[in-house]
């Protein structure tokens, strides 16, 4: 489970950055564990990410899934990006999560939904 | 039978079914022995049925089983008579059951309870709901910086409103041993009462209720190489007269009308409906072996692991000992953090090592606000660990810092 890729992203992670113009914004946590990941998207006029990116404290799967979700969701639609399931994030991932730590990899794409489905 | 390597492990037969497991994780539940198992399916197999009334053969032998099981946990921590032991489900039902039988009726508005903030979720949620309910109010006690509950400090927590300290015996968390003999003490010369939660202790510390003078005195079965589903409640005899059922039903009455219910003596009218017959029996089965071992060669077993433990960890770069970090001073608990892994990550990568170890908040989030760590790691000790476990778990910690590049 623990490849170079979540490692490497756990510790140097993608789009770790507040954007301060965001359109859409949403903050998501597991209690149980610790792990608060807040969500800000930049939508533009076609309803496309222009830009998205995390804040937030977590385990390495969660913090990598952060990362590569809003690398991923970068110039999709709004519509697509909600249509992400766990499956998604195993191909992001490029591994399969266990049911013990799957909520790990499932918090930032409920803040992600939770962001995009804003008004 | 002895704490040797190869006869304690053969009792458990999850180990034999595991052998490269690395079982760390007692403080959450122990293994249980194979007399425990066993003393169980006899219930089932040769004499499953109801406890008291039963006018037949099979009905008095459960009968004799259940109540013989009460005589030997009063005997097991020193109780007066088996009638200051009632069963419950566990530990948490334990100290609710004094919420709510006994404080609810006994304790006022602007009454004040002392709790420490190392307390279990369940040493602390019953003594808020009841505070919330009754317009009490909750005390908590700091520790010292190392986690240490010091008997002198309570004096600053003590006032004329306390009528209540509910206080762990070991720390779920650090591990740590509570004086409780000194509190105890304290806490009487202000007439104040006490309720020990005994959850991590009664597997390897002696006890004897008489002489620590508490009041009230929780425990789980399956903390003590005992079954889930059973607990036990010591009341000192004389606060009986203050407390009253919380459920009612079947066992706990003497007779009933359309118009009204008389109670049945105690302890039985704090256990209403059929009460874990097998469990209780297991519960027994369970104290025997304890006895059969001796507490202070269980004790100076695992005191020896958890010392080697102390060692090896604390010479492992980035790594922090939660509470003391001095040898003697963790009771078979060690929780620890690494710089740079987050807890449930060493959970899940000394798994893959098939070392078994808690993470997370172990239900103590106020203790966990105040040590300033979102989670933490723990590995904990019982009779069936050796001096492999230890090693193993050095060397799984050395590999998860390894896989994150540390």
């Amino acid at each position: 489970m623990y490849s170079d890729l979540i490692i490497d992203l756990s510790k140097n992670p993608l789009n770790k950055r507040i954007i301060k113009q965001a359109t859409n914004t949403h903050s998501g946590a597991n209690i149980t564990c610790g792990d608060h990941v807040r969500m800000y998207v930049l939508l533009n006029k076609d309803n496309k990410i222009s830009d998205c990116s995390f804040e937030g404290e977590g385990c390495a799967i969660c913090i990598a899934t952060s990362s590569l979700i809003t690398e991923y969701a970068k110039n999709k639609s709004v519509a697509e990006v909600l249509s992400w399931t766990e499956q998604n994030i195993f191909e992001f991932l490029e591994a399969e999560i266990g049911a013990s730590r799957i909520k790990c990899a499932l918090l930032p794409l409920e803040v992600i939904h939770g962001a995009l489905k804003e008004k | 039978m002895s704490l040797s390597k190869d006869t304690i492990r053969e009792e458990f037969s999850l180990l034999k079914k595991h052998p490269t497991l690395h079982y760390l994780d007692s403080a959450a539940t122990s293994l249980k022995p194979q007399c425990v198992i066993d003393a169980m399916n006899e219930y089932y197999a040769e004499y499953s049925s109801n406890v008291h009334r039963g006018l037949y053969d099979l009905s008095e032998r459960a009968t004799t089983a259940y109540e013989e099981a009460r005589k030997t946990v009063a005997k097991f921590i020193n109780a007066k008579s088996e009638r200051e032991i009632i069963f419950t489900s566990g530990t948490t039902h334990s100290i609710n059951l004094v919420a709510l039988g006994w404080a609810r009726h006994v304790l006022k508005q602007g009454d004040e309870i002392i709790i420490p903030l190392l307390e279990h979720h369940s040493n602390m949620v019953p003594w808020q709901m009841l505070a919330k309910e009754i317009g009490a109010k909750i005390v908590y006690w700091e520790p010292r910086k190392d986690g240490t509950l010091d008997p002198t400090d309570i004096n600053k927590y003590l006032s004329r409103s306390t009528k209540l300290l509910a206080i762990t015996h070991i720390s779920n968390v650090l591990g740590t041993l509570t004086p409780l003999k000194q509190i105890i003490q304290k806490a009487f010369s202000c007439g104040v009462k006490v309720l020990v939660d005994a959850a991590q202790s009664v597997s390897r510390i002696p006890i004897d209720v008489q002489l620590l003078d508490c009041d009230f005195l929780a425990f789980s079965g399956h903390k003590a190489y005992g079954p889930t589903g059973i607990g036990v409640l010591y009341v000192k005899e004389k606060h009986y007269d203050n407390m009253k059922p919380v459920f009612g039903g079947g066992g706990m009455i003497r007779e009933v009308t359309t118009a009204h219910t008389t109670f049945n003596d105690t302890p039985h009218k704090f256990e209403a409906g059929t009460p874990p017959i097998a469990e209780a029996i297991g519960l027994a089965r369970a104290l025997q072996f304890i006895k059969k071992l001796g507490l202070s060669a269980i004790h100076s077993h695992e005191k020896a692991l958890t010392n080697l433990c102390l060692k090896e960890l604390n010479i492992i770069e980035g790594i922090k000992i939660i509470g003391p970090a001095k040898e003697n001073l963790h009771e078979s608990i060690i929780s620890f953090t690494i710089n740079g892994v987050h807890a449930h990550d060493i959970a899940t990568l000394l798994n893959e090592k098939n070392i078994a170890v808690r993470a997370g908040h172990h239900c103590c989030m106020p203790l966990m606000k105040w040590l300033g760590v979102a989670a933490t790691t723990r590995a904990s000790f019982g009779i069936y660990n050796t001096e492999d476990d230890v090693y193993a778990l050095a060397d799984g910690i050395k590999n998860v810092r390894k896989t994150f590049k540390l």
